[in-house]
């Protein structure tokens, strides 16, 4: 499950001290499903530029923290703002803020009808009104950066997972977001195509991409995180920056999730 | 035999009024079957109980009696349906349209929750979302069972017959009382122009069925 893998060294994550005002802000935030309190009192504040690696045990809440941030999940109560404003509710406004927050999913959802290049020009073509030349190129540019510009005219289905999952960060790349979430992007993958994303993301990071990811990938989170959040129990319980979360956790609950993962 | 030729123009006038009916009720039904369709996968609830009641109640009243209910008890609401064609059309079609809606949205439901998840993820409304990624989808593995939908139209359109519009099932009577000695071959001829539209039908379905299942 967790992994150190070797990650390019030319990727330089800017400095915490270089992070820009809260981009997202989490605040009191409490979500049930049914009887099950999956988010509990959630504070979390985000910068501008900011990698945030959220990791924690199966059903933690991880994902419903994620999903909640562009709203695919409702919250209870508690407010979740971006750049300030708060997620709205309902229709157009709701759509305009989703086009400007990334998301990745871990099985990648590509458009199964629609050939690679399609996938990535859509929001741009039908969400930002861009002319579809405009579109075209700015896909191209994007799938050349993610390493699959050979890939255009292909469908989704014919491509390997971790050719998909780039697509799918592309995709997402090119509503130009302000925040870009990550929910186990790596772990559908085969392992030998689980550096070719994490390289891609890394390389965002390095670029100053404000990046929330759901991950157990250590490598990434040492190599590209500014800090660690560990979730147990739907609760936020412990925060810190990668390499001290690593060494020396505090809480009872993230060394014993830790010493679990580490004897893979 | 001479029965059948003899009456070509009743047959042809009768096949005429079938096909006209058939065609007009499938186009109003696709219309109002996808809107109803929609509204039951809407975010909002209120629309998707408004749109769920009008499928139930549409899908399990026989059509005979959504007929007997236009031309008897809608004007008593001030609502004056003349018996013929236009009267039939509508019936056909409010009672059509609620199957045309369980086979858009049960294609709806064939396509991945994430894919809806992934268009709204990039900023596209609820509409773009369902015409540019849902539908082009769920088109697939919907028109095999609209074709059935629209099989069951055009026999469905006979029942026109007990209200006053001469459709085929209409000519074949009236030919038939004319030539009682024959009333087997009469109606025989009667089906023969029921699977001139029911045949096609079924063999559009059956080539698109072909072409999806490569396309997978
Ligand atoms: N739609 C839903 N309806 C009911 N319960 C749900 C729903 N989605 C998630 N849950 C439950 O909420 C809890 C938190 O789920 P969540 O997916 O956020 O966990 P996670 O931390 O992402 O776990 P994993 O590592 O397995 O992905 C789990 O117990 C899960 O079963
Ligand atoms: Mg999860």
């Amino acid at each position: 499950m967790a992994h150190d893998r070797a990650l390019p060294s030319d990727a330089g994550v800017p400095d915490r001290s270089e992070l820009g005002a809260p981009l997202v802000v989490l605040d009191k935030v409490n979500k049930h499903f049914g009887a099950l309190h999956v988010l509990q009192d959630i504070d979390l504040t985000v910068h501008r530029g900011e990698v945030v690696v959220v990791i924690g045990p199966s059903g933690s809440g991880k994902s419903t923290l994620c999903r909640s941030i562009n709203r695919l999940e409702t919250i209870d109560t508690g407010t979740i703002t971006i750049d300030g404003v708060p997620v709205p509710a309902e229709g157009k406004a709701l759509a305009r803020m989703r086009a400007d927050v990334g998301m990745v999913f871990q099985s990648f959802n590509l458009f199964a009808h629609k050939t690679v290049l399609e996938n990535v020009t859509l929001g741009p073509i039908k969400a930002k009104g861009l002319k579809k030349s405009e579109a075209k190129a700015l896909a191209m540019q994007l799938l050349e950066r993610v390493g699959v510009a050979n890939q255009a005219d292909k469908l989704p289905a014919q491509l390997s997972g971790g050719q998909q999952q780039r697509v799918a960060i592309a995709r997402a790349l090119a509503m130009k977001p302000k925040v870009m979430l990550f929910d186990e992007p790596t772990s559908a993958l085969d392992p030998e195509m689980i550096n070719e994303v994490l390289d891609v993301m890394v390389s965002l990071a390095a670029e100053g991409m404000t990046m929330i990811v759901v991950t157990h990938e250590m490598g990434f989170a040492r190599k590209a995180a500014h800090r660690v959040v560990f979730m147990d129990g739907g609760q936020v319980v412990e925060e810190a920056e990668p390499e001290t979360f690593f060494t020396t956790p505090e809480s009872e609950r993230a060394q014993d999730f830790l010493s679990k993962i580490l004897t893979h | 035999m001479d029965v059948l030729v003899d009456n070509m123009p009743s047959y042809w006038a009768g096949f005429q009024v079938t096909l006209r009916l058939t065609l007009y009720s499938g186009a109003i039904s696709l219309a109002l079957g996808l809107v109803l369709a929609a509204l039951r996968v809407s975010p909002i609830r209120p629309l998707r109980g408004l749109a769920a009641t009008y499928v139930e109640l549409l899908r399990n009243t026989p059509l005979t009696l959504v007929f007997f209910f236009m031309i008897l008890v809608a004007p008593q609401f001030g609502i004056i349906a003349p018996l013929g064609f236009w009267t039939a059309v509508i019936c056909l079609s409010t009672y059509t349209a609620a199957f045309v809606a369980e086979a858009v949205r049960s294609g709806i439901n064939s396509v991945g929750v994430g894919q809806a998840e992934a268009s709204r993820a990039i900023g596209l409304t609820f509409g773009q979302s369902l015409g540019n990624v849902i539908l082009p989808q769920a088109l697939r593995s919907v028109v095999p069972p609209m074709i059935n939908v629209f099989i069951a139209l055009t026999k469905n359109t006979s029942v026109a017959a007990g209200f006053a519009v001469v459709e085929l099932v209409g000519s074949g009577r009236r030919i038939s009382q004319g030539n009682p000695g024959d009333a087997v071959v009469v109606l025989l001829g009667v089906a023969l122009f029921y699977l001139a539209i029911t045949i096609p039908l079924g063999a559009i379905a059956s080539t698109v069925e072909r072409k999806v299942a490569f396309s997978r």
